[in-house]
């Protein structure tokens, strides 16, 4: 975990005052809602249905206990007693009095927590693979290289005012589980020929006009991590687009551009900083790196004698252990540990909220059982990263206590939605109810093992926070004369098979969206070609037609696949 | 005349801005022109004034046009909002890259809060909103104190920093 220095603390008191007399002087008339706009939202308030929404950052999803026990006192001090967790990781709260929240930023900024450019057109928090560090197919651990660029990123005065906002990505692992291409810029750590470097992707993006990033540059060194991030971000400063608030993020210049003419400029000035003075202050030495993986260093793992258990007596006698286990936990590189993951995702909960009591007892947990630190994911759930085998049953046991031990990482009922129209002032539909409706089509556990892994995702409007773009099944919810409809996209990934889905056909009512999904996922159980094939397997070697016709039920799917 | 912020001081604006492209020097005086206007009367511009500056639109490509204003002591870049984070670009490529070492005036819808940026990417002159309080503004330069990362104001980066400390 990376702790704060002197330099960090004092950059994050300052920056709390700042915002705090910003504030002071927008309550006392001296600053217009429309310059206060844009000040706060850099400070990570956005403004919702009911009240400020406010924007945590969680640097590449990590946590440790002291911050979650904090999150616990914000939440129960400030809001109505839970917070809710984001597929970029963060976490967002819904019901802050726009008066009082300095005085949470600065409860938050104790635990070095902050809001810092969480919201607004600016470079927003970095997201990163949640296994890093323990997952058996990383080559290279990002968090150290996720941690140098947040610096360099934060207050960044150069870049502080862009066209649009611009999201990085990390991963390390040969299995991208941080959705890394649908952000504005990709970076995948790797090795090649023994040495460390980076392969850059960019142009990504969800929202309305969804994309993959694209590939720029195969192989850039190691010490060349903030020169190549510099040279994108001064790229877009100086060439995004400013007349069309939706056509202002840097996939549209690629676009425009086209990859060639984009690469070219993104190379040239790559070149221009590297042969510069700018260059020698932004090229990182060896024992900055050094320094930095320092404070990722893995933790004091137990021998594996000591850690191991013999797991199969318990699964034996207790199915819903047995069932915990099968989907909520995975194998770690380490013999005698285990990934433990924590389902944000229990029936009648949105996705990804947590009470302050959970918050409280998952600190309790990551302290007594995985040394301090606990992750948020993509999917908007948990993870406790270094469990040893023999604590397991008495981890699941607590868990399960808390409703944070639902066995369906992966399954059906582990939806990605964002608030909706419940929360959210964007939003044109409701996404929670019909996330219920669908949970509830899917309950059992025998059905879910039955479907297999498959990604369900919803938004509540075209801004796609539930990240519908990349969803096997996605749902975006859609106004038609002040009625909530939705509209189904088939086929999108956000993995390695990256792909955006494509869109059915026409929306359906409110009352026949999770009826729709049900004949789309018992079409599936029907055309598959084994219990092996998956959902996304079966749909791209069958194409959409046989799903189309029974998602709109209009034919028999056996014909319509024929 | 009217006040401005230079140099972290509150000054008197000695500068006459000719955005309409007809305001003639007063004799003597110091005019800034916009590009165009200097590209047309470079050499009668010169002649009726003690001193003529350049205002550069934000779209402008810095590094193309540089050789045409290298010798201005003084270049004004423009925020139409204060938003608009383009010329901070323009700004930190003349100082770094450019090695212009004029004055540099940031005109436009400049407001207290984009002050601190102003002063970071390498802005010595800074013209303000008229409604915005110039104390309050020349303050603001000194907003956040520590940085992460080099701009133009001569900021060690925080990993060089900590190099530093490390072997202290």
């Amino acid at each position: 975990m990376y702790r704060y220095d002197q330099i960090d603390r004092e950059l994050l008191a300052q920056r709390t005052e700042q915002f705090r007399e910003q504030t002071r002087r927008f309550l006392a008339g001296e600053l217009s809602e429309d310059d206060f706009r844009q000040l706060r939202l850099r400070n990570g308030l956005y403004q919702q249905r009911h009240a400020p929404m406010l924007r945590i950052a969680v640097p590449y999803g990590l946590l440790e206990s002291a911050q979650l026990r904090r999150m616990a006192h914000v939440v129960r001090k400030y809001d109505k007693g839970y917070g809710h967790f984001t597929t970029r990781q963060n976490i967002q709260l819904n019901w802050p009095q726009l008066a009082a929240v300095p005085d949470l930023l600065a409860e938050l900024a104790e635990v070095q927590l902050h809001s810092i450019q969480a919201c607004g057109n600016d470079t927003r928090n970095i997201t990163s693979d949640y296994l890093a560090g323990v997952a058996d197919d990383e080559s290279v651990d990002p968090r150290p290289y996720c941690e140098l660029l947040r610096q360099f990123v934060a207050l960044h005065p150069e870049f502080y005012w862009l066209p649009r906002k611009f999201k990085f990505g990390f991963t390390g692992a040969k299995v991208d589980r941080a959705a890394t291409r649908t952000n504005d810029a990709a970076v995948h750590v790797l090795r090649r020929d023994g040495a460390i470097g980076y392969r850059f992707f960019v142009g990504g993006g969800l929202g309305r006009l969804p994309l993959l990033a694209q590939e720029m540059n195969s192989f850039v060194p190691e010490s060349d991590l903030l020169l190549y991030a510099c040279a994108i971000l001064r790229t877009f400063n100086r060439f995004g687009r400013r007349d069309n608030i939706h056509k202002a993020r840097i996939k549209i210049v690629l676009r425009e551009w086209g990859i060639e003419r984009f690469r070219a400029a993104i190379e040239e000035e790559y070149a221009k900083i590297g042969s510069s003075a700018e260059g020698g202050q932004l090229r990182l030495l060896p024992e900055d790196i050094e320094r930095m993986r320092g404070h990722f260093s893995a933790p004091p793992y137990l021998a594996a004698a000591e850690a191991a258990a013999d797991l199969r007596p318990r699964i034996a006698s207790d199915p819903r252990f047995a069932a915990w286990v099968k989907r909520n936990v995975r194998a770690h590189k380490v013999p005698g540990y285990r990934i433990v993951f924590v389902s944000l995702k229990a029936p009648g909960e949105a996705p990804g909220d947590c009470t302050a009591e959970q918050f409280e007892t998952l600190a309790e947990l990551c302290d007594a059982y995985s040394f301090g630190e606990l992750r948020s994911t993509y999917d908007q759930n948990l993870v406790l990263a270094d469990v040893a085998e023999r604590d397991l049953y008495e981890l699941w046991v607590k868990l399960d206590a808390a409703r944070l031990a639902t066995p369906n990482i992966g399954l059906t009922t582990d939806m990605i939605a964002c608030p909706g129209l419940d929360f959210c002032g964007l939003a044109n539909a409701g996404t929670l109810g019909v996330t219920q409706d669908i949970y509830r089509r899917f309950d059992s556990l025998e059905a879910q093992y039955e479907i297999g892994p498959i990604r369900i995702t919803m938004s509540g409007c075209m801004n796609g926070c539930g990240h519908h773009s990349v969803g096997h099944i996605g749902i975006l919810g859609v106004d038609k004369h002040g009625e909530e409809w939705y509209q189904v996209t088939l086929g999108g990934s956000p993995g390695n098979d990256a792909a955006i889905g494509e869109r059915v056909g026409r929306a359906l009512a409110r009352n026949e969206i999770a009826d729709g999904v049900e004949r789309l996922i018992r079409a599936y159980l029907e055309l598959r070609s084994d219990e092996d094939e998956t959902f996304i397997e079966c749909y791209r070697r069958l194409g959409m037609a046989p799903f189309k016709a029974r998602l709109y039920d209009t034919e028999d799917p056996e014909a319509a696949a024929a | 005349m009217s006040q401005i912020i230079h140099r972290h001081a509150i000054t008197e604006n000695d500068w006459t801005l000719a955005v309409d492209g007809t305001t003639q020097p007063h004799a003597g005086g110091k005019l800034i022109v916009p590009l165009a206007r200097w590209r047309l009367e470079r050499e009668e511009l010169l002649a009726g004034a003690a001193a003529v500056g350049v205002l550069l639109p934000n779209t402008e490509d810095i590094e193309a046009i540089h050789p045409e204003i290298a010798d201005r002591p003084l270049i004004a870049l423009q925020f139409p909002v204060f938003t608009d984070g383009r010329a901070l670009t323009q700004a930190v490529l003349l100082r770094n890259r450019l090695g212009f070492t004029g004055e540099l005036r940031a005109v436009g819808d400049v407001v207290r809060d984009l002050v601190f940026w102003l002063g970071r990417c390498g802005f010595d002159a800074i013209v303000p909103r008229p409604d915005q309080n110039l104390e309050a503004c020349r303050s603001a330069l000194d907003e956040i104190r520590v940085a992460y990362q080099p701009a133009a104001d001569g900021h060690v980066p925080v990993w060089a920093r900590r190099r530093v400390r490390a072997t202290a």
